[in-house]
């Protein structure tokens, strides 16, 4: 697959503060890439510079084999954007909205309305197109976004964190689209999360914290990394050398958390048969556990990532934060 | 052709939320009824001009009325850039592919559209206040304010292309737009403003806008002066001082203004975040 993104020692800085420290990532063609953190992590801050509206402190960043400081035109035009906080006037109507972006990127008349039904049948709004913004919920507008930012036929569509302050079943709805638009369309996806879950849905993730990327793999690839599956073992009734025998037979280190033995093994699930004829008669339960994206990120940065449920308003607060830093440069 | 284009889907935009906004659209008759059939009147009522008691205040004040409605209305449509900021419908403009002084021309073409409609609203008032129209007239009135509110909305560009929240509006309203209004001319004639004033009156654009309203309004209005004889208005107007310069200066200045203001606002625009 060839390479529609490529981050060259990309550093941001505000004043004193560092937003992004020397990130390097390369994106294939027709992939989803995640950007996984915190929030203030770095991950809007890099859209922005890939999409145009802030310039790199140094470093360098090309889309589409075009580098973003010297042909910002061609870039605008081969990238769709979908914001933090939603950037639809919601005074138009749908089809309003999706005309307005079709002028302003060179849409020829003849084929717009053919792409409108099209866009707008992709994320199920074909039968909104006349009605105010201004009467869609939250998710709808997300969703009328995403259909905008791919009107022009971009090469790749960006999204910063589409789903946050959404329900859950809109949630699952829009990646539904994201993943439909990868397969039918074989748009380039590069979105940004701090949803653990979500990250899961994407081909590459960036684990990005600090302003500094600490690995980037697939999900798989990443979970590997924990060094396999937790096993939990409860022992029957009080058996005393029950640490002791696991520790000694499987060679691995045992933590014992409340009554139960805690210890990592590749492949758990088929370990379980092993267990059972191994210490018949001594075991209560087994619990395999998969190693989460939320273990990964413990394990590379130490620390949990703040689950904060960010409401639509603080993540527009702080989109206004960057804004504005960004036009005091 | 493409900056064309630009231009024009801003300005469409413009238009139709504006059309859409059917509370401005009663301000934008009920405002200036209220300076005319109070304030004008009112004052009318008590006093007279000085040195020119043949024109009496309400004519004096209507076209002074038609700019400062072109003012407001002209500063709010570009005003309306930082609206856009805060709602994010900006950074849909920004990230896209276009030039962005062709943006910040269209914004002043949908103000000067919107400040059309309501010079066509105050030019439907004339007759209350005791002023003669005919086609000529209308025509010119429509292009006068689309000058003054191009250089107003370009004024406002630049404002707000430096504004980064609401709040700051009521400064720019207390320290810009009503000093440009109170020094046009509109309310009191510059004749008989304190010399210290004047220099600041000369220096408004407005005050050339608002002369140049008084020189089309006044031009088909016959009134009666002492011994009966019958004198056009804006003869006995350019007499008494209220009239100052010819309508070709004022439109010369006025010209002057909108484009050194559209260039310097395209630019701040094109600066901005």
């Amino acid at each position: 697959m060839p390479e529609i993104i490529r981050v060259e020692s990309l550093v941001k800085k505000f004043g004193e503060f560092t937003a992004v420290a020397g990130i390097d990532f390369n994106i294939e063609a027709g992939e989803i890439f995640g950007f996984l953190g915190p929030n203030g992590a770095g991950k809007t801050t890099t859209i922005k510079i890939l999409a145009t509206l802030l310039k790199p402190t140094s470093g360098k960043a090309t889309l589409a084999g075009y580098d973003v400081l010297t042909h910002p035109n061609e870039v605008r035009q081969s990238i769709g954007m979908v914001f933090q906080d939603q950037s639809l006037d919601d005074r138009l109507t749908a089809e309003e909205n999706l005309w307005f972006h079709a002028m302003l990127y060179d849409v020829p008349n003849s084929v717009f309305t053919e792409r409108m039904e099209q866009v707008l049948k992709l994320v199920d709004l074909g039968d909104r197109r006349s009605s105010l913004v201004r009467t869609f919920s939250g998710g709808m507008k997300r969703r009328l976004e995403i259909a905008r930012g791919l009107l022009h036929h971009p090469r790749v569509l960006f999204l910063d964190e589409p789903t946050l302050g959404l329900d859950p079943q809109t949630r699952n709805a829009i990646w539904h689209h994201v993943r439909r638009l990868r397969d039918e369309v074989g748009t380039t996806v590069f979105m940004t999360t701090h949803y653990m879950d979500e990250a899961e849905n994407c081909d590459h993730i960036a684990i990005i914290d600090h302003g500094k990327i600490q690995a980037v793999d697939t999900p798989a690839a990443l979970k590997r990394m924990i060094g396999g599956d937790k096993v939990i073992v409860g022992g029957v009734g009080s058996d005393a050398d029950l640490e002791k025998d696991l520790a000694a037979k499987y060679n691995v280190e045992v933590q014992k958390v409340d009554s139960e033995f805690h210890f990592q093994m590749q492949s758990g699930a088929e370990f379980v048969p092993r267990v059972v004829s191994d210490f018949s008669g001594r075991v209560r339960s087994i619990q395999i556990k998969q190693p989460s994206l939320e273990d990964v990120f413990l394990r590379l940065t130490g620390h949990a990532i703040r689950q904060q449920e960010g409401s639509a308003i603080d993540a527009m607060r702080q989109g206004v934060q960057l804004w504005r830093s960004g036009g005091r440069r | 052709m493409k900056a064309l284009k630009v231009i024009y889907t801003i300005w469409f935009r413009e238009y139709k939320t504006f059309m859409r906004e059917k509370g401005r659209i009663v301000a934008m008759i009920g405002q200036p009824l209220l300076y005319l059939l109070i304030l004008g009147k009112g004052i009318t009522a008590g006093m007279s001009l000085k040195g020119s008691s043949d024109v009496d205040y309400l004519r004096f004040m209507y076209p002074g009325i038609i700019g400062m409605s072109i003012l407001f209305t002209s500063i709010f449509s570009s005003i309306s850039i930082i609206w856009d900021r805060e709602f994010g419908f900006l950074k849909e403009v920004l990230v896209a592919p276009v030039p962005r002084w062709a943006v910040a021309v269209g914004k002043c073409f949908g103000g000067a559209t919107i400040a059309m409609i309501q010079s066509v609203i105050l030019i439907v008032m004339a007759p209350l206040v005791g002023i003669s129209l005919s086609v000529l007239m209308i025509v010119e009135l429509l292009i006068l304010s689309f000058l003054i509110s191009f250089a107003v909305t370009s004024l406002g560009v630049i404002i707000a292309s430096r504004m980064q929240s609401m709040q700051s509006f009521q400064m720019v309203m207390n320290f810009l737009v009503m000093p440009l209004y109170f020094l046009s001319g509109a309310m009191f004639p510059m004749s008989s403003a304190p010399t210290w004033m004047k220099p600041l009156m000369m220096a408004d654009p407005l005050t050339y806008g608002v002369d140049a309203l008084r020189n089309v309004v006044f031009s088909e209005t016959m009134i009666v002066v002492a011994g009966n004889v019958q004198q056009p208005l804006v003869e006995v107007a350019r007499t008494a001082g209220l009239i100052r310069w010819s309508l070709s200066f004022d439109v010369a200045v006025m010209t002057a203004s909108a484009m050194l203001l559209a260039v310097a606002g395209a630019w701040v625009f094109s600066k901005s975040n």
